[in-house]
């Protein structure tokens, strides 16, 4: 989420509610990794965002490559 | 090696680019590397164990318990292809023979390096005391699952060691949960140092009005632990003793320089010195075309600013700056991009959206052009040398993009706006009570520095000239 962008506009609020949610009047909180059963919500939300705000990733598209040294995703 | 002869193409198709510090900065310019053709190797070296994750929300939804503190992997852009060494910290650099020196004695070659270092927190100053169970602070994720799990055991006070905008967060998110919470800023408000005495006044009713117990012009004396090494209570400079079973100490951030010591780069407690287009600076001033720079580690010129030097710990310029650094990593001389990113932030807490767009602590006056402090809800533009150099807002967030324009047309200060709504004459300019420049103020997320690129000669400038 770039925060800087926002400009409080609720609409991914308003198309994912589970994810998005406006916290007082203008302050947005977001769950930063959402389960897959959230993932049309979230496409939906990300594609509404009037000023591009959201980026989204999906596990399945790209990670990080065979060998790294850390543990699995989300 | 493929660059040595300063060959961008030869780089772009052949070379290895390395990238120290895994996070925000690194993958942003790794991605952008990529996007940009380049087809060489990539390393990226990180001293955490884990994948480039977010910082913000760890302040925010994870102390509120609504997002796990290893929940904020940041989304990736594009695949990248690169060798990860995580849980690995550079310990050298040797510029000479382009090597990076690894924890584990190993050394890696490199054809252009990024440093991408950022900062950590800065530690309670006695170690004894910063040891004992229950003294925190707030930085990695690591950080943030400790913090949030004694929030989970409902402390029955915590104690918050400065007011800049990290032990802000904190304290809403303990009061939003109900946790009472004192609060030690040794400046007159909170924020003071970013945003100066006037919005500071509005932010110490914030944390009054939430019933924080805030007491500025306090500094702590000393954390006592009881026999088991558990923190009891803190002293303070009044003489007073408070009881807390957590402290967090939220005093500012320290830049990730040390491994670069002796290395020969302009490289210091501000931060590692680079020209505007991210290429670090060596000890005498002259900029290196193999070493470049971004993220909250790097110190470099703004145009906008006087070509003053600034550091700027915000998310949007780790960005912004990465994918400069990346741009001119594979661009020739001619194509090389400036970053002239306009600084900007925001911050949530006791559920206000505080943003801010340029430099205020370059401000001298600031004039309140919509709403109004009574109400916390307001626009301030604040002005330096009779043009407007920044703009904060609380709730006020979707005037920034105008009043960001403002200033990269040096519109004028006081501002006169018809379409605003202040009485005839426009809004009338008040000092923006920064403290002393030449004063420690905890955390400005924004630090000004002198001209001098050489940190063995630079000279300290203050804010106000
Ligand atoms: C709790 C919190 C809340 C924040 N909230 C906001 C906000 O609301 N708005 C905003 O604009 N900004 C916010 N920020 C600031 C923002 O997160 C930073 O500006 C951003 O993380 C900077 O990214 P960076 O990649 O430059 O540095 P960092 O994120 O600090 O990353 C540097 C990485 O390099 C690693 N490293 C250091 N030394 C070595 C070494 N020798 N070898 C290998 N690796 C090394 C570090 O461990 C770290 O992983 C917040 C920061 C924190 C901590
Ligand atoms: S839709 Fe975009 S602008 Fe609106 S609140 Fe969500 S992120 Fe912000």
């Amino acid at each position: 989420m770039d925060l800087n962008r926002c400009e409080a506009y609720a609409q991914c609020a308003f198309q994912a509610p589970d994810v998005f949610a406006m916290h007082g009047e203008e302050a947005l909180m977001y769950e930063p990794c959402p389960g897959d059963e959230r993932r049309e919500q979230v496409m939906r939300a990300a594609a509404s965002c009037p000023v591009q705000a959201i980026l989204v990733e999906w596990p399945g598209g790209p990670a990080v490559p065979e060998g790294a040294a850390t543990g699995a995703r989300g | 090696m493929p660059a040595a002869d300063g060959s961008a193409e030869e780089f772009r198709r052949r070379g290895h680019a390395v990238v120290v510090g895994a996070s925000l900065a690194g993958l942003r310019a790794a991605e952008t590397l990529r996007e940009e053709g380049f087809a060489g190797t990539l390393t990226m070296i990180g001293d955490e164990p884990h994948e480039p994750y977010d910082r913000p929300p760890l302040s925010k939804q994870v102390l509120l318990g609504r997002t796990g503190a290893g929940d904020t992997l940041l989304p990736r852009r594009r695949a990248l292809e690169a060798r990860w060494l995580l849980g690995t910290a550079a310990t050298g650099l040797d510029l000479a023979g382009r090597r990076v020196r690894l924890a584990g004695g190993e050394e890696v070659r490199y054809d252009r390096l990024l440093i991408a270092t950022g900062t950590r927190a800065r530690p309670w100053i006695k170690e004894t005391e910063a040891a004992l169970d229950g003294v925190l602070t707030l930085r990695t994720g690591d950080d943030a699952a400790r913090l949030a799990r004694r929030l989970d055991a409902r402390p029955r006070r915590v104690l918050v060691i400065g007011a800049g905008f990290t032990g802000s967060e904190i304290t809403s998110a303990c009061r939003e949960r109900g946790i009472d919470v004192t609060v030690a800023e040794r400046g007159p408000a909170p924020l003071v140092g970013a945003l100066g005495g006037v919005v500071g006044a509005v932010a110490a009713e914030l944390h009054h009005a939430h019933g924080v117990d805030l007491r500025c012009g306090i500094t702590v004396t000393a954390l006592e632990g009881d026999p088991a090494g558990r923190l009891r209570c803190a002293h303070l400079s009044d003489g007073t003793t408070l009881e807390a079973d957590a402290a967090v100490v939220a005093l500012g951030a320290v830049r990730n320089t040390e491994w670069l010591a002796g290395s020969g780069l302009a490289a210091g407690p501000r931060g590692v010195a680079c020209d505007a287009g991210c290429r670090a600076f060596d000890v005498h001033g002259i900029v290196t075309d193999d070493v470049f720079v971004a993220g909250d580690v790097a110190r470099s010129p703004h145009p906008l600013f006087g070509y003053q030097f600034l550091s700027l710990e915000h998310w949007g310029n780790a960005v912004a700056q990465a994918e400069v650094a990346a741009h001119n990593m594979v661009s020739p001389g001619p194509e090389r991009r400036p970053h002239l990113w306009l600084p900007a932030f925001w911050s949530a807490q006791f559920g206000i959206n505080i943003k801010s767009v340029g430099v205020p602590p370059m401000g001298r006056e600031l004039a309140i052009v919509q709403g109004s402090l009574a109400e916390r809800r307001f626009a301030a533009v604040y002005g330096h040398q009779g043009r407007v150099i920044a703009a904060v807002t609380f709730d006020h967030g979707r005037w920034l993009p105008f009043y960001g324009r403002l200033i990269e047309t040096a519109a004028p200060f006081p501002p006169d706006f018809a379409q605003v709504d202040r009485a005839p004459g426009g809004p009338r300019p008040i000092p923006a009570e920064f403290p002393d420049p030449a004063l420690p103020t905890h955390g400005p997320t924004v630090t000004l520095s002198g001209y001098a690129p050489s940190e063995r000669r630079v000279t300290f400038v203050p804010a106000r000239v």
